[in-house]
């Protein structure tokens, strides 16, 4: 390791790790930033949740949207998978269904970034343990 | 670079450990491998979380999952649900004590919601053992912009400004402290910081170095450049082995990295820390015992003047802050002065950290704002008393404090609230007492502890002491006189005021305080010769209810002293002149017969 010998030595190093801490620190205050959570029990697994996921991660880090991404278990929409709830801060959640990657970059352009609706909204009426 | 989903953090904390945490690390990763998981999550180490009762702990991040009391075994459950299929293992959940359901995350436990983290920061959330994770969370930020951007002045006006007071009892402003010793002549200044940590039940300033050691290295450099010092002393306690082992291990990394060292951020600035062991002994906290113990003298406190900030470790300025106090200063630089401000009562600014013990629901290491009420603390935070008993009283402040009771619940506790009141904020212990408890053993408690650890050298402190944990024992065993009441009293005002360190002239504090806020228990164990809560053996009778009793014979078999006679199904009867009070016949009467009177 070389030693640091400035400021500027010191934000490298920062930056360098931070890609690798922001989920970390972004956990810390999850409500104000957007939220999405992937159903990836089984079945969702199966319809391609995981690389849903991975795309979802990968494109919010992409365009610098702070966002949190957890998996989540069955949501009770096993038609309808891959399905993904997404929260934008300060509103309802939404669930979408039968997102593959177009899809997912549909929800992230539009209604991540721009609050706009598009189909395939799944009404809910569904509570579970991380309501409480 | 390989983006992880997923970050378990597993509890490395002394805690954690002592029930298998490294196991569980262990067996993590070793699942994780066996399910190629390895890219995409990662498993980390890290300081206490401060629900050390209910450890090991696993926090699951990015949904702050939060699983209490995780064997190594349940590894493979916690990969094979939650991590894979998402599910969360509910078993492993923490149960609110109230509502006995499982909370979901971290978020939702009243444990945390009311608690705000500054010295506790980075504890719970970096691997201590990992410089590269303090730096990310602007570690050594503050090192750089105080070494770079700011004057030794203008850091200690800073200091000034924030209203930080010392963490380790006393409460002095630290940039007062800091501006003294920066103001000393000398060719030789040190910086010491103060791990001793003896107050019983504390474990505040343990978690900090085992959780974030590079704060108060940090910190202590910081202090270094004010005061003109290169060289730092870490006096502390042999029993925190891991404590050790993590700052040893920051203080390599941090040579390393060069923030350590010589001309640090190509500054000229340069500052090297030690380690010194203590030996155990709770005076050796008191900062010129501490000093005279690294001198390899006998620790025992001298008079002050001089301080140390004049004349210290030999004999050369030495400024010594507790950890705490410490971990709070990088933050400040940081945040600033006015943030800092913002924060906590009008005269103790920023936050305590609190170790909460006793009868409470959520016993653990809490970091609360200043100002909190001991309502909130209690009820919110440590989720009430435990098995929905009464509550009584609180001890804060440790051996030096006193007791709060029902009508100090909503005071908002800071340094000078809690002195009005009686007591101390002392260090930070907090013993929650119940229906349960005895008041006058409480006080007791706290003399045998004086007594152990009185260095001997003055007077009042040895000899007082001793005289009145001999009343408290006469009191105890319901021989005391009213007069013992007047001398408790006088006795303990002349030890107060004639001790030589903090440790005598704090030590009647319990006796005082539970004199003051339980008189009535007092007057019952002198005068009625009961115990009102059953703790004092010695006034505790065992008696036989007549009407209840079968004449089982049960009692009288199991008594070790023969003290029960009866009949085969006759009423029995206890001989108060030979039962010794062992509870066997209470524990073995299937009838309710036996009582405690
Ligand atoms: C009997 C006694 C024990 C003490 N124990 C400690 C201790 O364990 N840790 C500590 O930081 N301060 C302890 N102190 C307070 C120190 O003397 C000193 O005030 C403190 O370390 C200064 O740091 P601060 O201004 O940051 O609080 C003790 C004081 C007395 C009288
Ligand atoms: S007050 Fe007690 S601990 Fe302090 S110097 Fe005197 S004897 Fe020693
Ligand atoms: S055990 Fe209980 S019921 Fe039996 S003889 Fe003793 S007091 Fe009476
Ligand atoms: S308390 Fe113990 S000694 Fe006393 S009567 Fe009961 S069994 Fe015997
Ligand atoms: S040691 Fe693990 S929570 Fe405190
Ligand atoms: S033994 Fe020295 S004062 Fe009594």
């Amino acid at each position: 390791m070389s030693k640091i010998t400035s400021l500027a030595d010191l934000r490298n190093i920062k930056a360098n790790v931070e890609a690798k801490m922001s989920l970390r620190e972004r956990s810390e205050s999850p409500e104000s930033m957007v939220q999405i959570r992937v159903a990836m029990a089984t079945c969702g697994i199966a319809s391609g949740a995981k690389i849903v996921m991975d795309y979802m991660i990968n494109e919010l880090d992409k365009r610098n949207i702070p966002a949190v991404v957890t998996q989540t278990g069955c949501m009770g929409y096993c038609y309808a998978e891959p399905t993904i709830e997404v929260t934008r801060p300060g509103h309802q959640p939404l669930v979408f269904g039968y997102v593959d990657a177009k899809k997912a970059d549909q929800i992230i352009g539009k209604y991540i970034m721009n609050g706009e609706l598009l189909d395939g909204i799944i009404p809910v009426n569904y509570e579970n343990i991380e309501g409480k | 670079m390989t983006q992880f989903k997923m970050h378990l953090l597993v509890c490395g904390g002394t805690g954690c450990r002592a029930s298998e945490s490294e196991q569980l690390f262990q067996s993590l990763k070793k699942e994780i491998i066996e399910k190629g998981l390895e890219n995409e999550v990662q498993v980390i180490t890290t300081g206490c979380f401060g629900f050390c009762e209910k450890g090991p702990i696993v926090k699951v991040m990015p949904d702050n999952t939060f699983y209490t009391q995780v064997k190594p075994e349940d590894a493979i459950e916690i990969i094979a649900e939650h991590v894979i299929k998402g599910r969360k293992v509910t078993r492993l959940l923490y149960i609110n004590p109230e509502t006995e359901q499982a909370v979901s995350d971290s978020k939702h436990m009243g444990f945390y919601r009311k608690q705000l983290r500054i010295a506790l920061r980075n504890c719970g959330f970096i691997d201590p053992e990992n410089i590269e994770e303090y730096i990310s969370r602007d570690g050594y930020a503050a090192l750089a912009k105080c070494l770079t951007e700011m004057t030794p002045a203008q850091v200690i006006e800073e200091m000034k400004k924030s209203g930080l007071r010392g963490r380790g009892g006393g409460g002095f402003p630290t940039g007062l402290k800091w501006e003294i010793t920066s103001k000393s002549q000398a060719d030789q200044k040190y910086v010491v910081c103060n791990a001793d940590e003896g107050d019983p039940g504390a474990f505040m300033d343990r978690s900090i170095l085992e959780g974030d050691p590079h704060s108060v290295i940090e910190a202590m450099a910081i202090c270094g450049y004010c005061i003109g010092a290169t060289k730092g002393i870490v006096y502390i306690r042999a029993e925190y082995p891991l404590a050790v082992e993590r700052l040893k291990i920051a203080m390599k990394q941090a040579v390393e990295f060069g923030l350590l060292g010589k001309d640090i951020f190509g500054t000229g600035f340069e500052f090297e820390i030690d380690i010194r062991y203590g030996a155990g002994a709770f005076v050796c906290g008191e900062e010129t015992a501490l000093i005279h113990s690294m001198e390899g003298l006998r620790g025992e406190p001298t008079i002050k003047p001089p301080f140390p900030s004049v004349s210290g470790y030999l004999e050369k300025p030495t400024n010594v802050n507790n950890v705490e106090t410490f971990g709070n200063v990088p933050v400040i630089i940081n945040k600033g002065a006015d943030w800092f401000a913002s924060i906590g009562s009008e005269k103790s600014k920023g936050t305590k950290v609190f170790a909460l013990a006793g009868k409470i629901n959520n016993v653990g290491l809490i970091e609360v704002p200043m100002g909190t009420t001991l309502r909130d603390i209690i009820f919110e935070i440590g989720g009430g008393i435990k098995d929905g008993k009464k509550f009584k009283a609180v001890q804060t402040g440790g051996p030096s404090g006193g007791c709060l009771t029902e009508k100090h619940l909503d005071i908002q506790i800071d340094f000078d609230s809690l002195t009005a009141a009686g007591s101390m904020m002392g260090s930070g212990g907090m013993i929650v007492l119940d229906e349960d408890d005895c008041m006058v053993s409480i006080a007791k408690f706290y003399l045998d502890f004086t007594v152990e650890e009185s260095c001997g050298k003055c007077a009042p402190c040895r000899i007082g002491n001793k005289r009145l944990n001999e009343m408290l024992e006469k009191i105890c065993e319901g021989k005391g006189t009213m007069k013992d009441l007047d001398l408790l009293r006088n006795l303990s005002h002349v030890i107060k005021d004639t001790s030589l360190c903090g440790l005598g002239q704090t030590s009647p504090n319990p006796v005082l305080s539970t004199m003051d806020n339980f008189y009535d228990e007092y007057l019952a164990h002198i005068v009625d010769h009961k115990c009102p809560s059953g703790q004092c053996k010695a006034l505790l009778q065992y008696v036989i209810e007549a009407e209840n009793c079968v004449g089982c014979t049960a009692c009288a078999r199991n008594c070790p002293v023969n003290a029960i006679a009866g009949e085969r199904k006759g009423v029995h009867v206890i001989d108060q002149a030979t039962c010794i009070k062992c509870g066997a016949c209470l524990e073995k009467c299937k009838f309710n017969a036996v009582f405690i009177k």
